[in-house]
């Protein structure tokens, strides 16, 4: 595709009814992969919302206490009850992997394929990291205090179904960024990105922007993350 | 295009690490929320607070949308009201049902 100088265009304000009133492509400058990627990451934001506020009707509607979320996530460590602990740690992960992964798509547009690729790596390893520890939580949950999504020993039944149902989701929107980050690792390192191989799966020529485009979707992760770490954790 | 990516895509790395600081230091304060076990409305409003700061962070820079032209920018930030809508409609459905609730609860229907 042709490629436009978006500093030669008006800026801001009329740089937006600029656009929208051009015959061509509406988001100058902007790689159409880029821009399909928010428009997915945007649904996928209303998906979320509806999760997020489903949690909330329910909670608000309920005459039955909701379970305290800072002493059913809390862990005793050396005989004291620290509340979130392992949430606290996996939102310290979630957030490394963020910045390894923005270094990333920084070194990746520098064409620095070995520092992109390490740090790609990291981001992957970061992310596996997360979804070990949520299985770990998920199994004390289930094992060892009995929740179920239609009850549980701490309060309102409805705890468990949103437990599952939304970190559940997270965890597997982060499961498939990890699998994909481990695909991008290794084209790095071969130097897909450079000679512009052709990928196996789409057989389009391999470029850095696509590297920015994974980092989106990583990104988008650790944002949905915020959310819910302040939304069913600390509220 | 090289210059163009370079110019609107690369940045110093000092302001990657900044940000990288600043999600730590506001994810340690709203960790600290509930360590001291604030409650009501303060906890509510730092709860949130926090939360936004740092989706503002990741999403301004990180995802680099403060470099983006406003076209895209207002595509994806707009529809978040339709959310905050949907927020609302929500609360006043959930307070209702509390109540329908409550009534029957106590009257016995």
């Amino acid at each position: 595709m042709s490629e436009i100088d978006t500093s030669k265009l008006p800026q801001g304000g009329k740089g937006f009814v600029h656009d929208f009133a051009a015959d061509q492509t509406t988001f100058k400058g902007v790689p159409w992969g880029k821009a399909m990627m928010w428009i997915f990451l945007l649904s996928d934001t209303f998906i979320f919302s509806c999760f997020l506020i489903s949690l909330m009707t329910a909670r608000a509607s309920t005459t039955v206490e909701w379970p305290y979320p800072s002493e059913v996530f809390g862990l005793t460590m050396f005989g004291v009850e620290v509340p979130l602990l392992l949430i606290a740690i996996m939102t310290f992960v979630l957030i490394t992997s963020s910045g390894t992964m923005a270094l990333a798509v920084k070194y990746g547009y520098e064409k620095n394929r070995k520092m992109c690729a390490w740090l790609i790596l990291a981001t992957a390893i970061g992310g596996l990291t997360f979804v070990g520890m949520q299985a770990f939580e998920w199994s004390k949950l289930i094992f060892h205090d009995g929740v179920r999504p239609w009850g549980n020993p701490f309060g309102a039944e409805q705890f468990g179904a949103f437990f599952f149902m939304i970190t559940g989701f997270h965890g597997t929107h982060v499961s498939i960024g990890v699998i994909f980050l481990f695909i991008f690792a290794r084209k790095t390192f071969r130097g897909d990105f450079d000679t512009g191989r052709r990928g196996y799966f789409t057989s389009m020529k391999s470029d850095y922007k696509a590297i920015e485009i994974l980092g989106l979707y990583w990104h988008f992760v650790d944002l949905v993350w915020v959310f819910i770490f302040a939304f069913f954790y600390l509220w | 295009m090289e210059q163009n990516n370079k110019k609107t895509t690369t940045h110093s790395i000092g302001i990657y690490l900044w940000i990288w600081g600043l999600l730590f230091v506001f994810s340690t304060f709203s960790y600290m929320v509930d360590w001291y076990n604030f409650q009501g409305l303060l906890r509510w409003s730092l709860i949130i607070f926090f939360m936004l700061l740092k989706a503002g962070l990741i999403m301004a820079i990180f995802m680099h949308l403060y470099w983006e032209r406003w076209a895209i920018v207002n595509v994806l930030l707009w529809p978040m009201t339709a959310i905050m809508v949907f927020v609302g409609i929500m609360v006043a459905e959930s307070e209702y049902t509390f109540f329908t609730r409550a009534l029957y609860f106590v009257t016995g229907g």
